[in-house]
């Protein structure tokens, strides 16, 4: 374990990511703080650019982009969290199911799997999002409903290839059950890629985010980048920056956690060093 | 050459996906408010009360919900997908005359990026931590983290609004009428922006995938016979490594070719492209649910097709794929 | 022929590791020549340069941070460490050519044979391309492949083993190279097979004249096949000479350690076990894989792994259960322990059938028969103490922890481990170590049956010699019975009772091990025997060796 934090540490890339990301989380908890009451709050003249009354200026109805930034990142965070969430634990129980079992229920299963990777994803997130509705609890639902199945391959192909290590069948033939084969002996051996997808799925889950709420699929309590691109859209030719600014926030932070996640693949799986 | 009774069976596994993707539709009517007719007509009330008695006799509302279900499959198996108010047309017409569009950006887009990726790819491993990796690695680190829309939005200022290069919206220039090699042009300028879009993105990522896939089949035995026979390093890559590395690309534009539909929702929406993305946007934004119900089938038969044409082309540049 | 001037000179060589490695040199000062019309074995345990050093002539590296330091390697006097990239290449698969251990992997999988051998004629500006298609067709032709054409327009995953070590040998015999350097190339291969390439090379070699260097960790094979020797230990030569001198009176004290730990084919004495009670009794079992054929009219590929395998296991009797791969002997160890299902059949314990017990009703019997492994990297879990791993099978079946532990420990000193080996890791192990860990997680659960399925196979010849001695103290000071699956017919007489050889999932003859090595009676068992390589040389050892 010792030996992954350095390859972490010494993995450059991986280290801005971390700081990056580091300062989206302070951005989401100090935001309330920074900037008290609604982010919706009209404050000031509409168009403003920025570093002028407002370090990020206006926009069209006056509302300051700064605040809406720091609360758009407690909303980002939020989802992309909680949906990976979800998606990790019902990609591992579906894949670890099928990997290790095999057989029918393998067959099934990833016949599902498969036929929720055919499915235009962002396409069906957006008809869940439209016939469920837009609380921040649906769109958590329907972000997890689509990002699954990947993690879910991912799982199934590592519990396979460790259902035929002589380990666990060293296991099987001790009479060892299931759950403890599963649990203390195949998991801990496939913790490193499910972190490293999980933090790739993070990734996109944001990304998934931010489009919905750009077609106007967000919570309308909740500020949201995605939403402030989409609102900002009409006026591009005379306030560009009304877009610009929460997309440099997007593509930072989707960036961020890509890094990371790339970092963890080299620290975790030391199968590329330099030889 | 992949056989007939490969294509065939290929297409014969399509037919469950199919019939799964029709069950799901309908499991989502049920889940909107209102019953099916209130869906499917639309909730502003734009449908007579004739209309609507009809619907709901002929969807048998009455009837038990696995008759339902029948009744909706074939439907949607005789391609009735119903009647949109909004557009005061059939939903299947209405879909069809917006398939081209949406082919030609999904076509341009999947040929560019994986080409473009798997050049890109390559060239980044040939010259491993050199300012040519750097640079691509970059590049592709910043294009596999922007939002699409985002992206599209700012080319729109850049290209169109700065530098005036290329048209911000649309398919054809309006009230142009071109015709012949005129039309063709005229369309192309107007996809550029739409595509670039679209393929930066997936671009980025067939790229990191080629980089890595060249990167581990260079350390492969048969590698080492190449050397061992004489080849320059050059013709040991263009030879042997490329193909082999570009199997798992191959794989991956199968897998993403529904993501990649997805994308052109969005970006549809930003440029004006008149294809299904487009009406889906326009379809959600007038809650005409059962025209974005139907664009959901008829895009996820679509990905299905694709699907079958990428594994054909994967086993023409895999010989082994015919033994599973 | 060591009258004319050599054909290649190695001098002084020298390969550098790069800093992190355990060791400065992977070729420390090595001085090797080869003349035409010989064959050298250079022979090594595993980290003993040897490939490295074959490798090195060239010019193939297997990173950048591998590079030599010094010396020179003279192909008919121009040093081949200065050579330019151009001329290495054109010397490369022309004048010195290459075959590997593993055929699979080093054939393109994309490309078709007769391609890859046409490559090498392309590459060197050599005839038209229907020339270079009849000769691709004389060259598998000399390899004795029937029906070229076939061959030429099949992919290497549509041939056997063999059939792609012998197209792998067309195509390094192309351009009719002086030198060819042969990396372990026959062992990945069965027995049978691999004495037929070995017969292939050695014919090729004599037909025209080459030199060639042979790299392999088997005596055996050395013994079969090598004009002179050359030993190799920890980068650095060791001894070298004439093949029979090095054979029969080696000077340097590693090689007589080597040649001692190689296992005689001559059988210890004889055990009797006809008194005692049967153990395990198999009878009648059968197993058939089905693969593919999915719900839309694929043909289904059906493989008969077992077909009505019986035998008995006597207290304190071991049993080896021998055969190429492919023959099913895995299988049975993997039936019998009920890793598997068997299709039909009987597995007695005691003459308590097991063979279709329900997973709760097994669970208690399971500790009555464990397994020894064959990967000493693959059977033991990474993230587990070698303590933890050990005490695991008692504390599953009711022990209390604390006694489990202190249970493991015993038992790793039993196996020869220090007890302070129960807080570490497997990784911080070596191979012949982790075995002896795999052997004492077995013992753990106090089983009276130990299946062992080839438990050796991964080792080097010296490692393996210590593995084999402690499984054979433990047997008899435990009273264990042991079933035991080997591919190595030399481990088997070793270590075995009786024997039972397996054939395409049938036992084709079984009987006590000195009687079936002296009078084998079936013409598998008789091919079997005949192609061990370095048979010859091992009867004639024997008498020497068994007091």
């Amino acid at each position: 374990m010792r030996d992954a934090f350095l390859r972490f540490v010494r993995h450059k890339p991986a280290l801005v990511g971390l700081v990056l990301l580091v300062m989206v989380v302070i951005a989401a908890a100090v935001a309330s703080l920074l900037y008290p009451g609604d982010p919706f709050r009209i404050v000031g003249k509409p168009f403003q650019p920025p570093l002028t009354d407002f370090p990020l200026g206006t926009d069209m109805l006056g509302r300051d982009l700064a605040a809406a930034v720091f609360y758009g990142a407690r909303t980002t965070l939020l989802i992309g969290f909680a949906a990976t969430l979800i998606a990790t634990v019902v990609g591992v129980t579906i894949g670890g199911l099928a990997g290790y079992f095999g057989g029918r229920a393998d067959a099934l299963l990833m016949r599902l799997t498969e036929l929720f990777q055919t499915i235009p994803f962002f396409l069906f997130a957006i008809l869940l999002v439209a016939v469920l509705g837009s609380s921040i609890g649906k769109i958590i639902f329907a972000i997890a409903v689509v990002s699954w199945p990947p993690m879910a391959r991912l799982v199934r192909g590592e519990f396979m290839a460790m259902r035929n290590r002589e380990f666990v069948q060293a296991c099987v033939s001790m009479g060892m059950g299931h759950a403890r084969i599963i649990v203390v002996h195949i998991l801990p051996n496939t913790l490193s890629a499910i972190v490293v997808t999980g933090s790739l799925m993070i990734a996109t889950a944001i990304l998934i985010e931010s489009g919905l709420s750009f077609l106007g699929l967000s919570d309308p309590n909740v500020m949201s980048w995605g939403y402030i691109i989409g609102s900002g859209r009409s006026v591009l030719r005379t306030a560009w920056w009304i877009c610009a600014v929460p997309g440099v926030a997007i593509l930072l932070t989707v960036m961020a956690i890509n890094l990371v996640g790339d970092g963890l693949n080299d620290a975790l799986n030391p199968r590329l060093r330099q030889l | 050459m992949p056989s007939l009774a490969y294509v065939l069976r290929r297409l014969a596994q399509a037919v469950p996906t199919v019939l799964a993707i029709v069950v799901l539709n309908f499991l989502l009517l049920q889940l909107a408010p209102g019953d099916a007719a209130d869906v499917l007509a639309g909730e502003a009330g734009s449908a007579t009360p004739e209309y609507m008695a009809q619907l709901r006799k002929s969807f048998g509302l009455d009837q038990p919900m696995w008759l339902q279900l029948l009744l909706y499959l074939k439907q949607v198996v005789t391609f009735d997908l119903g009647f949109s108010f909004r557009h005061g047309m059939p939903v299947s017409e209405l879909i069809l005359s917006r398939l081209g569009p949406t082919l030609l950006l999904m076509g341009t887009v999947l040929t560019l990026a994986v080409f473009v990726g798997v050049l890109l790819g390559s060239l980044a491993a040939r010259h491993l931590n050199r300012w040519q990796d750097n640079l691509i690695s970059t590049l592709t680190v910043l294009a596999y983290a922007t939002p699409v829309f985002w992206a599209g939005l700012m080319l729109i200022v850049l290209f169109s609004v700065k530098l005036g290069w290329f048209p911000t919206s649309g398919m054809q220039k309006v009230a142009a009428f071109h015709e012949g090699f005129a039309k063709v042009k005229d369309i192309a300028h107007h996809l550029v922006l739409p595509a670039v879009t679209l393929t930066l993105f997936y671009l980025a990522l067939y790229a990191r995938l080629m980089r890595a896939s060249v990167l581990e089949q260079a350390s492969m035995d048969y590698v080492v016979t190449a050397r061992a026979k004489g080849l320059t390093e050059r013709q040991v890559i263009r030879r042997h490594v490329l193909r082999n590395a570009m199997l798992p690309v191959v794989t991956m534009a199968g897998v993403q070719v529904g993501a990649i539909f997805g994308g052109a929702v969005v970006v549809e929406t930003v440029f004006a492209w008149p294809g299904l993305g487009l009406l889906a946007y326009e379809s959600l934004f007038a809650r005409d649910l059962n025209l974005l119900l139907g664009i959901f089938f008829v895009s996820t038969c679509l990905v299905v097709m694709v699907n079958l044409a990428v594994d054909l082309c994967y086993s023409m540049l895999d010989p082994r794929i015919e033994l599973r | 022929m060591s009258g004319d001037s050599p054909l290649l000179r190695i001098e002084q060589l020298h390969v550098a590791l790069p800093p992190w490695a355990d060791r400065p040199f992977a070729v420390e000062d090595v001085s090797i020549d080869l003349y035409r019309n010989e064959i050298l074995c250079v022979v090594g345990e595993s980290g003993s340069g040897k490939s490295v050093m074959s490798r090195a002539v060239m010019g193939l590296f297997a990173s950048r941070h591998v590079r030599p330091t010094g010396g020179r390697i003279l192909l008919d006097g121009e040093n081949l460490l200065e050579a330019t990239h151009e001329r290495l290449r054109a010397i490369r698969g022309n004048r010195v050519a290459m075959i590997f251990q593993e055929p699979m992997t080093a054939l393109n999988p994309v490309h078709r044979i007769g391609r890859q051998i046409e490559e090498v004629l392309e590459i060197h500006r050599v005839g038209t391309p229907a020339e270079r298609r009849a000769r691709a067709v004389a060259m598998l032709e000399a390899v004795n492949l029937p029906d070229p054409a076939k061959i030429l327009a099949a992919y290497p995953h549509q041939l056997s083993g063999g059939q792609r070590q012998r197209a792998m040998i067309a195509m390094a015999l192309a351009l009719e190279p002086d030198v060819l350097i042969a990396d372990e190339p026959t062992t990945a291969l069965d027995v049978t097979t691999q004495a037929q390439i070995l017969a292939l090379i050695r014919d090729i070699q004599r037909k025209k004249g080459m030199g060639v260097i042979f790299v392999t960790h088997d005596f055996g094979v050395v013994a079969e096949i090598a004009d002179r020797i050359a030993v190799m230990q920890h980068g650095k030569l060791v001894e070298q000479g004439d093949a029979r001198e090095v054979l029969s009176q080696p000077q340097a004290a590693y090689t007589r350690s080597l040649l001692a730990a190689v296992p005689s084919l001559t059988p210890g004495p004889r055990r009797d076990f006809a008194g005692n009670p049967v153990v395990l009794s198999v009878k009648g079992v059968t197993k058939t894989y089905r693969t593919g054929g999915g719900f839309f009219g694929t043909s289904a590929r059906r493989v008969d792994a077992l077909k009505g395998v019986a035998f008995d296991l006597r207290r304190g009797e071991t049993l080896g259960i021998v055969g190429e791969s492919g023959s099913g002997k895995s299988t049975v160890a993997r039936c019998i322990t009920r890793l598997i299902d068997s299709d039909s059949g009987r597995i007695e314990i005691d003459g308590k059938d097991i063979a279709h017990l329900g997973t709760r009703a097994l669970r208690p019997l399971r500790r009555r028969m464990q397994m020894v492994f064959q990967d000493p990297y693959g059977s033991l879990n990474p993230r587990r103490t070698v303590g933890q791993l050990v005490a695991e099978g008692p504390i599953v079946h009711g022990t209390p922890a604390a006694e489990a532990t202190r249970r493991a420990v015993e038992l790793l000193e039993l196996v020869g481990l220090d007890a302070r080996s129960a807080s570490r890791y497997p990784h911080e192990f070596s191979g012949g170590q982790r075995q002896r860990i795999g052997l004492a997680r077995a013992l753990a659960l106090e089983p009276e049956i130990l299946v062992a399925d080839e438990p050796v196979s991964a080792l080097d010849v010296s490692v393996q010699e210590q593995v084999l001695k402690l499984i054979a103290d433990i047997r008899t000071r435990l009273g264990l019975t042991v079933l035991f699956i080997t591919h190595d017919l030399r481990v088997a007489s070793q270590v075995c009772d009786s024997i039972a050889v397996m054939h395409k999932g049938e036992i084709v003859e079984y009987g006590a091990v000195a009687d079936v090595y002296a009078n084998p009676r079936h013409d598998y068992t008789r091919t079997l025997l005949a192609a061990v390589p370095g048979r010859a040389w091992s009867e004639a050892q024997s008498p020497a060796s068994a007091n």
